[in-house]
């Protein structure tokens, strides 16, 4: 599993049969200290979790389990809602999301 | 698998039922010299890790599954084992002398 932090909702409405209902967030991986690392990706939601919320991803096959039904195309999806985290018992969470007007 | 170290600890109060009462650990994937490789990753742990540990962790769904034994959890980072030491040329490390990450923290 990854550190993440939701930066999007993803919205589409025509989408491959068995993926109804499924929730798709944009995520951006972090780092050890909450810094984004990597290009972002979209992730289904096994939790309810929106915009700005730190969050565990689990990636590949595993990702599709968590779905209604497991056969699905999805390569990735937010397994956890993160209360707390510590780096060397110091702990950390991601930068705010920038203000949108 | 992958060698890393365990650099901190996560907790999560709303998750999927697959990782309800296991405890998940920050680990750093390193290279021979310790540096890190690559992005840290969330862990389960299955044999007792703690921060300041290098361990051994496994990175695949199926076995993953097996270890942990269930059978549809979406589950696939597993801390598999706790290493005592590793003979490599310019990588050997011995778990009495620890990471050093401990220290770090002090």
């Amino acid at each position: 599993m990854h550190l993440g932090r939701v930066i999007g909702r993803v919205v589409a409405t025509r989408r491959y049969e068995g993926l109804e209902g499924v929730t798709l967030q944009w995520v951006e991986p972090l780092g050890e200290d909450g810094r984004p690392e990597g290009a972002p990706l979209v992730a289904t939601t096994a939790v309810s979790v929106g915009p700005g919320d730190f969050v565990t991803w689990v990636d590949g096959r595993e990702a599709a389990m968590t779905c209604p039904r497991a056969f699905v195309p999805v390569d990735a999806a937010v397994v956890g809602f993160v209360s707390q985290a510590a780096r060397l018992g110091r702990e950390f969470e991601p930068p705010p999301l920038p203000e949108v007007r | 698998m992958f060698l890393a170290d365990v650099v901190g600890t996560v907790v999560t109060p709303v998750q999927i039922p697959d990782l309800a009462g296991r405890a998940q650990l920050l680990v750093r994937p390193i290279l021979p010299s310790g540096k890190p490789a690559g992005r840290v990753r969330v862990a389960i742990d299955s044999v007792g890790a703690g921060v300041g540990d290098r361990v051994v962790v496994l990175d695949e769904g199926g076995a993953g599954r097996q270890v942990l034994g269930l059978p549809k959890g979406a589950v696939k980072c597993v801390i598999v084992g706790v290493v005592d030491s590793v003979d490599a040329p310019g990588g050997s490390y011995d778990h009495s002398q620890g990471t050093g990450l401990v220290e770090e923290r002090r």
